[in-house]
């Protein structure tokens, strides 16, 4: 009755004090579990000592190898570069194209379900497989080059930006929108003046985060021979070329850096 | 003074804010048809694709279902063992990473930059360039596909964490900091409970996109189902190619099942 606010420990529903940070049973039982599995896998998957310490052997070797990069074949490298940016503009520019009229269609404060289902449905179907798959399936029906790895990478974009998207349509203000219905306009004017204004600055995040993504996967994707950088990349290693093969990838953490840089710009300029 | 107001025009954006938007619309539109223009690609190529897919989903039907439990069940359990330990790994190394790229914990701009810089990189290279390396180094096999996704992983969850780190409320820190606590009981008892939930559901969200990702290294030797995709592919069994792409969708829709649940019990 008397002292509260005098209290300093914290009292428990039967009266004995709570000591602070007290790591829980079920934490600690958890962790061990973790532990127990890490080593049963580690097993599986027969990890040796002295196959890793071989391994890293091996390592100081290829890096040996590696130093210094080799810039000699620039041209080539420059050609596998723009490849990837162009595989990487394309893909974003159809991808965000095509998953803008998906995402509204599976917002489901806009649509019935009848609609909603079909375009969640699609989106998940893109996000299912990892890109190279996706390339895979398409070198086999367009050939191997550029165009492969700019359609595997639209379906990859229509599943990121599609379901971020989606949901952030879903996370609007629906007054808003009852005002712009309100004056009894069309289903296409609330979108323009109802929805996009509120979703816009978050659609240019979505975008050049894309665009980013889409740069570092097109040097994937080209690895199973759907154009770009990538595909110079594994020739490089198959020629054990390491030197060429450092080159290379300094160049494409380089431009993921540039491109970060540029994004932010972007952003700062449809912020306002 | 009313009609002053009463007669301005209102603008929502300035002069120089509707340039520099023009100009970048202009910027895009260029980069979208300088790219069509140049890409290297055959156009016809892609009326013919249509006919091709329908051709390859022909392949494709019936399931060869025995080659699941011959080949596909051992290299699904290898591919779970290597995003798991993968992720293991890479929440060792992370830790010790984000508390050094964060500058309110570590005050010291060389120390971030380094810290800053190894996260970039390790980024940049996928995890399926980080596989070519390690596969070089270990040669065949899921040691190297563990080692490239714990690689890669490094970089996603110490940049995420060592934000979420960055934006833990000042409070609780001084208050540590005023009883006197040492550098290692502010993390312990100030960062770490605040961040908490963050790091589960990053270390989740990453578990989830490695179970993906390790589905495919085995295409350039990293072990798991890619190994088994790969060789079917080489020898045109689209038969036995559907049942592993099939084993690959079932993995993602269970991690997605798997992923909601705990989140909802840990955080």
């Amino acid at each position: 009755m008397s002292g509260q606010g005098m209290q300093h420990t914290l009292p428990s529903p039967a009266g004995a004090p709570v000591q602070a940070f007290r790591a829980s049973w079920g934490a600690r039982l958890l962790a061990l579990l973790v532990l127990i599995y890490a080593l049963y896998a580690l097993g599986q998957l027969d990890f040796s000592q002295e196959r890793f310490i071989r391994g890293l052997d091996n390592g100081a070797r290829f890096l040996g190898r590696m130093f210094p990069p080799n810039y000699r074949n620039w041209a080539q490298l420059l050609t596998g570069l723009v490849e990837s940016m162009q595989i990487a503009v394309l893909a974003t520019f159809f991808g965000v194209l095509v998953s803008l009229p998906i995402a509204v269609l599976g917002a489901r404060n806009l649509m019935p379900s009848w609609a909603t289902w079909p375009a969640r449905f699609v989106v998940t179907l893109c996000r299912a497989f990892n890109p190279v798959i996706v390339a895979i399936l398409f070198i086999k029906a367009v050939g191997f080059g550029a165009l492969a790895g700019v359609l595997a990478l639209v379906v990859a974009s229509v599943g990121f930006v599609g379901k971020l998207f989606m949901e952030a349509i879903e996370e609007i203000s629906m007054k808003q929108i009852e005002a712009v219905r309100a004056t009894g306009a069309p289903f296409l004017s609330v979108v323009t003046y109802g929805v996009l204004p509120q979703v816009m600055a978050r659609l240019v995040g979505f975008c050049t985060y894309q665009l980013d993504a889409n740069l570092r996967n097109s040097t994937m994707v080209g690895i199973v021979g759907a154009g770009g950088i990538g595909g110079t990349l594994f020739a490089a290693f198959q020629r054990f070329e390491y030197d060429f093969v450092l080159a290379i990838l300094l160049t494409i953490i380089a431009v993921v850096l540039l491109g970060e840089l540029a994004a932010n710009y972007v952003k700062r300029i449809f912020s306002v | 003074m009313g009609s002053a107001v009463a007669g301005r025009i209102w603008q929502r954006h300035t002069l120089r804010q509707k340039l520099s938007r023009m100009s970048l619309w202009l910027v895009i539109g260029i980069a979208v048809l300088l790219s069509l223009n140049s890409i290297n690609v055959i156009w016809e190529f892609l009326l013919d694709a249509p006919e091709q897919m329908l051709d390859m989903g022909r392949r494709m039907w019936p399931l060869d279902w025995p080659y699941y439990p011959r080949t596909v069940h051992a290299a699904l359990m290898e591919t779970f063992h290597i995003a798991t330990l993968g992720t293991l790994f890479s929440m060792i190394f992370a830790l010790p990473l984000s508390i050094l790229a964060a500058h309110n914990i570590t005050p010291h701009k060389g120390l971030n930059l380094v810290a800053k810089t190894l996260l970039v990189a390790s980024r940049s290279v996928n995890s399926l360039v980080w596989a070519l390396l390690f596969v070089a180094v270990f040669g065949p096999g899921p040691l190297a596909g563990t080692v490239a996704i714990a690689c890669r992983s490094v970089g996603f969850v110490g940049k995420l964490l060592g934000e979420a780190l960055e934006e833990v409320q000042r409070g609780p820190i001084e208050a540590l900091k005023a009883a006197g606590a040492t550098q290692t009981s502010q993390i312990l008892y100030g960062y770490w409970p605040s961040v908490k939930p963050a790091f589960w559901s990053i270390m989740l969200l990453r578990w989830d996109i490695n179970v993906r990702e390790s589905s495919v290294l085995g295409l350039v030797g990293a072990g798991g189902l890619g190994m088994a995709m790969n060789s079917a592919i080489d020898l045109f069994q689209w038969d036995r190619v559907s049942v592993i792409l099939l084993t690959i969708f079932g993995v993602v829709v269970l991690g997605e099942i798997v992923i909601t649940f705990f989140r909802r019990k840990l955080i």
